[in-house]
């Protein structure tokens, strides 16, 4: 078999049929200023294309042409470069490559394989390095799905090769080609050899997409179904849809990370790529070395097979945070694509932000509020949009979904600032991590009176966990709520200013926070709480509560009440065996019963 | 620093000197010169500043001079370049020597004869070559030791104040740092930024007088140094630690301060070039700036060594949101937090451990590490202090007789936990001694109270006084 090219999929409808002539220019450096250079005779090249700088190559994209100055940020460290040198333009997009083999991968913001960027033996990133984005060499079995003189149009299944123990990678049919099946190459092949020829023209299993444009879809899906998250105060109080977005906001060290990398390990996603951008590489070491040792929930396959890493930490160049936002947000619609649940997190979206005013400061350009470009709004607005549960171009009828969760580190935790301001705008979840809850070591710092959800998910809940769900959790959000104005009474007046029965409700209240939704992320029983756990420990709570209220009618004074020991039990509830969990609880709810009508 | 350094030549072009605004230097004639290239200024008086290409326009090159801009004029300035970006020399010899901001001597003594050369800005580390630090380091210091734990390769900055004693509270975990059942020395590399000549002095005895010269650097720039300089300061502290930590598998412990000094000299540049300023007049590329500093900790796979930082920052006004405090608390993992008020009260070092935090504690600590109940007396001392804190404040609203009896008991916690957990004074303890005394001041609270220990470490360690077991 003779390897083909990779496929480049055709613009979706707009700019279809417009078959692009790559037209390639070599101008040259005139301006230089950090990752921002000028250049000029570049008279082909068109915004957003792809440039090589300077004789060590670097990698590079148009961002603005002012006349005959074409205004490009490199996304590599532009130390040493001189005016003069060779830009060369190559008249193409930044694209994605796409095919198996991403799963489990460890990536530059760029695509780029983080191993193959250092050479041998060094420990730290070399310049203009060019791998190839995904193995040319490996080997994959295609299973074709179709038969010699099918007719196949986009998003159709060609077949597919098994990525891992658990996911099925599908290949389909690239946007933009059409016609009837001629031949078939079942078996091994690499990403390059054709693995089907549709009308005598060999496809391989390799696409290219550029980074940054959405991929086409038969159809947008109400989202209706939750992603389980494990976080007991996340799938309780403020849940995410498959398909939806959610924002994490919060000061340095209230817990985004964690609460990203909880979510990566184990919310119910078929396949999840995780971005870090701008922020620790000791961060990223913690998920490669605690990863591999752990199995996908779902699937009992090794996690990493269902993972893609992106990491572009914050002492990498600044102008491929950008970069690294887009290859995840394309490979995540790449999986979407062949039917397939998908997470994004992105750890820090601020960072990316900030790679938008910096080099846009550098451009001169007028800036909005707090020295952000103006477009930063409409930046924001389509990445976040290309979230979204839908119904998969092509046959056989599929869904998927993607679903983005986004770190915000606002300057100064002040929420006020415009990245969170924009972001709460597009995200459905906005879950606003508090600094004082951190400092009381209250985990996830998850504020359940400044946070919320626009997913309405109670009917799944109640249909696929148990009816009971959505009024026990209009219970517990009005409880904490109570409390919450009960807690305002107390710090100014002491406890002693309550009445019996609103003591009872700083009880539960109490309860809810300290032995529902604390959850710690290092304890490796309580890590993760499956929905029906969760239920559980909620009905345990709100018995406790009515069992005090009863006391507290029977004349049992309120001291004695909040002080009953079995209260301590409550604490006990995420020790539970993971079996008879309904035992356990009904079994506290007779104790507590109990014990306060004994009082 | 590179004044030794003769392996490449100087090339020197028709250069005229347009421009001299603060900090910067606008050249013409630059035709030949790398982005970030160093560059030597000659005035003809004094030794040749060095200086930085910050912008490249055709020709024309602005330039941050490290030495300042003083004496520098149109004409009698020549602007040398030598191809490449600024250097230090790296090695042994280094050690028990006083250098300049910029790494040149300036105790007196011979230019030390390094081992070889590195540029200054380094290489970001490949994040699969990184280790996770995981070891845990002694510092003496119950606060640190017992509820923010430090390990090797992490980087944790220390909050303080105007006033408040955070150099002495480095020089002594500089000085006592050691990794128990592990004999490898720990070397310290001390950037100063900004210092007055008192606190100079005060790290030359620290440092450089007795036994720690062997194993110590100390890099000055003074209050009435450069102030640029400064940017150059804890990047050649860097890579002359970078290159023991990773090439010599040494431990290596980077003090740096004040960082607070280090940010005013970016605020210069970013106003002398009429940069849109950020926060506060803060760059808004600060962040990554600082990134590029704090990200050069860590460990590597396969190498012995690790870099530790510990960087001291004063917050302006006590304001923990500042730009700079902020940003450093966005990179670093975790932070120390110095309070007025226990240093006030007499309590040393006046760590104030609810807002501090180590955010690689719990990779350093516990079973074969540290000691099984470290986790569990950590979290317990910390939410009963948490407790007491809040209690007193209450106490300040309705009074210590409108307190029930239990709150009383978290109050009377709250103060001994200062006095003697805290405030140890120069004492140092072991980490066996820590918990000993964590455990001593939980002895008033029943078992059942205890909530955060586990029931077999309660049953271990718990010395639950009589008294209260009958109350209970
Ligand atoms: N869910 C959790 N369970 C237990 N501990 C947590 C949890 N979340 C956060 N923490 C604690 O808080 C620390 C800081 O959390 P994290 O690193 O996620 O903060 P962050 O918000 O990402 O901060 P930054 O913006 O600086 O990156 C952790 O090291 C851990 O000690
Ligand atoms: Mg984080």
């Amino acid at each position: 078999m003779t390897p083909t090219r990779p496929h480049t999929e055709s613009a979706p409808p707009g700019r279809s049929g417009l078959a692009r002539t790559v037209t390639s220019d070599t101008g040259r450096v005139v301006r230089i200023s950090g990752p921002v250079i000028s250049a000029t005779d570049l008279p082909h090249t068109r915004l957003f294309d792809v440039v090589r700088v300077g004789t060590e190559r670097l990698l590079g994209e148009v961002i603005k042409i002012d006349g005959d100055l074409v205004v490009m940020q490199v996304f590599e460290d532009t130390t040493g470069l001189q005016v003069g040198e060779p830009v060369e333009a190559t008249g193409e997009p930044l694209y994605a490559e796409l095919g198996p083999g991403l799963l489990g991968g460890i990536l530059d913001g760029t695509q780029r394989p983080l191993a193959n960027l250092s050479t041998d033996g060094d420990l730290y990133i070399a310049r203009g390095a060019d791998p190839h984005r995904l193995d040319r060499n490996r080997q994959w079995d295609f299973r074709p799905a179709v038969e010699v003189g099918d007719r196949v149009g986009p998003g159709d299944l060609l077949g597919s090769v098994p990525e891992g123990h658990a996911i099925e990678h599908r290949i389909l049919v690239p946007a933009g080609a059409a016609g009837i099946i001629s031949a078939i190459h079942p078996g091994p092949a690499t990403v390059l050899d054709p693995v089907v020829d549709i009308d005598g023209h060999p496809i391989a299993m390799l696409r290219r997409w550029p980074l940054r444009r959405a991929r086409p879809v038969a159809d947008r899906l109400p989202l209706t179904v939750p992603l389980i998250t494990g976080q007991r105060v996340l799938d309780l109080l403020f849940p995410v849809a498959r398909g939806g977005s959610a924002i994490i906001p919060g000061g340095f060290g209230t817990g985004k990370t964690v609460l990203e990398q909880a979510l990566a390990k184990f919310s119910t996603a078929d396949i999840v790529i995780y971005v870090g951008c701008g922020e620790r590489g000791n961060e990223l070491t913690e998920v490669l070395e605690e990863f591999p040792g752990l199995t996908d929930p779902r699937t009992g396959a090794p996690l990493m097979e269902r993972t893609v890493l992106i990491a572009n930490t914050s002492n990498m160049p600044v102008a491929a945070r950008e970069a690294s936002i887009y290859s995840g947000i394309t490979i995540a619609e790449y999986y979407r694509d062949q039917g397939y649940d998908v997470a994004m997190m992105a750890d820090s979206t601020s960072r990316w932000g900030e790679a938008l005013r910096e080099v846009s400061s550098r451009l001169e350009e007028m800036p909005a509020e707090d020295g952000y470009p103006a477009y930063l709004a409409t930046r924001l607005a389509g990445f976040y949009e290309r979230a979204g549960a839908v119904q998969c171009l092509g046959s056989p009828e599929r869904t998927g979904s993607v679903t983005v969760v986004g770190a915000v580190s606002p300057a100064g935790g002040d929420f006020s600032e415009p990245i969170t301001q924009n972001s709460l705008r597009l995200a459905g979840c906005f879950w606003a991590l508090d600094t004082a809850l951190s400092r009381q070591r209250h985990f996830p710092a998850v504020n359940w009176l400044r946070s919320f959800s626009q997913y309405g998910l109670d009917a799944w809940f109640d249909r696929e966990i148990s009816a009971d769900w959505s009024p026990l959790r209009r219970w517990a959000a009005a409880s904490l709520q109570d409390e919450g104005v009960l807690q305002e009474v107390v710090s100014l007046l002491g406890v002693e200013a309550l009445a019996a029965e609103q003591r009872i409700t700083l009880r539960i209240g109490q309860a809810l926070r300290e032995d529902l939704l604390q959850q710690s992320s290092f304890d490796d029983l309580d890590a993760s709480c499956p929905p029906q756990r969760l239920l559980a420990m909620l009905r345990v709570v709100h018995e406790a509560g009515a069992a005090m209220r009863s006391a507290l009618q029977q004349g049992v004074a309120i001291t004695d009440i909040t002080a009953a020991s079995v209260l301590a039990d409550l604490g006990r509830m995420r020790r539970w065996p993971a079996d008879n969990i309904d035992e356990s609880a009904s079994r506290l709810i007779q104790r507590i019963a109990e014990e306060m009508s004994s009082l | 620093m590179t004044t030794t350094d003769a392996q490449s030549p100087f090339t020197v072009g028709h250069r005229t000197v347009t421009r001299v605004a603060g900090p910067l230097i606008v050249v013409d004639g630059m035709d030949g010169v790398g982005y970030g290239e160093l560059v030597e200024v000659e005035t003809g008086d004094g030794p040749a500043r060095e200086g930085q290409v910050l912008e490249l326009d055709g020709s024309t090159a602005i330039v941050q001079v490290f030495g300042g801009t003083v004496g520098i004029g149109r004409r009698e300035t020549s602007v040398l370049t030598r191809g490449r970006a600024a250097r230090t020399g790296v090695g042994n010899d280094y050690f028990g020597r006083v250098l300049d901001g910029a790494g040149r001597p300036r105790d007196g003594g011979p230019q030390p004869v390094p081992d070889d050369y590195r540029h200054v800005n380094g290489l970001p580390l490949n994040p699969i070559t990184r280790a996770h630090p995981d070891q845990f380091i002694e510092t003496g210091v119950s606060a640190i030791d017992g509820l923010t734990t430090l390990v090797r390769g992490q980087k944790l900055p220390i909050f303080s104040g105007a006033g408040l004693p955070a150099n002495s509270l480095a020089a002594r975990i500089a000085a006592q740092a050691r990794v128990p059942g592990d004999d490898a020395e720990v070397v310290v590399i001390f950037a100063a930024m900004g210092v007055t000549r008192r606190e100079a002095e005060f790290f030359r005895t620290e440092f450089l007088i007795g036994g720690a010269a062997a194993r110590s650097v100390l890099l000055l720039n003074l209050a009435d140094d450069p102030t640029i300089e400064r940017l150059l300061t804890p990047r050649v502290a860097l890579t002359m630690a970078e290159y023991l930590a990773f090439e010599q598998h040494r431990h290596v412990l980077v003090v740096m301060t004040d960082m607070t000094a280090y940010c005013e000299a970016l605020r210069e540049i970013a106003a002398a070039r009429e940069e849109m300023p950020g926060r506060r007049g803060y760059p808004g590329y600060m962040y990554t700036d600082l990134a590029s500093l704090y990200e050069r900790a860590g460990r590597v796979r396969g190498g012995a060594g690790s870099l530790t930082q510990l960087m001291i920052l004063t917050m302006p006004d006590d304001d923990i949101t500042h730009p700079i405090p902020d940003l450093t608390g966005y990179i670093t993992e975790g932070q120390i937090v110095l309070s007025r008020d226990l240093d006030r009260q007499g309590i040393q070092p006046p760590i104030d451990v609810l807002p501090s935090l180590s955010r690689l504690m719990n990779a350093g600590i516990g079973v074969g590490k540290t000691r099984d109940d470290h986790r569990g007396l950590a979290d317990q001392l910390y939410a009963c202090y948490a407790r007491g804190r809040e209690v007193r404040r209450l106490m300040s609203i309705v009074g210590e007789s409108g307190l029930p009896t239990e709150d009383r008991r978290y109050l009377a916690f709250a103060a001994a936990f200062e006095r003697t957990y805290l405030g140890q004074g120069p004492a140092r303890r072991t980490l066996t001694d820590t918990l000993e005394v964590g455990w001593q001041l939980l002895a008033p609270f029943p078992a059942a109270e205890l909530k955060r220990v586990s029931a077999e470490h309660l049953a271990h360690y718990h010395h639950e006084a009589s008294v209260t077991a009958t109350d209970a």
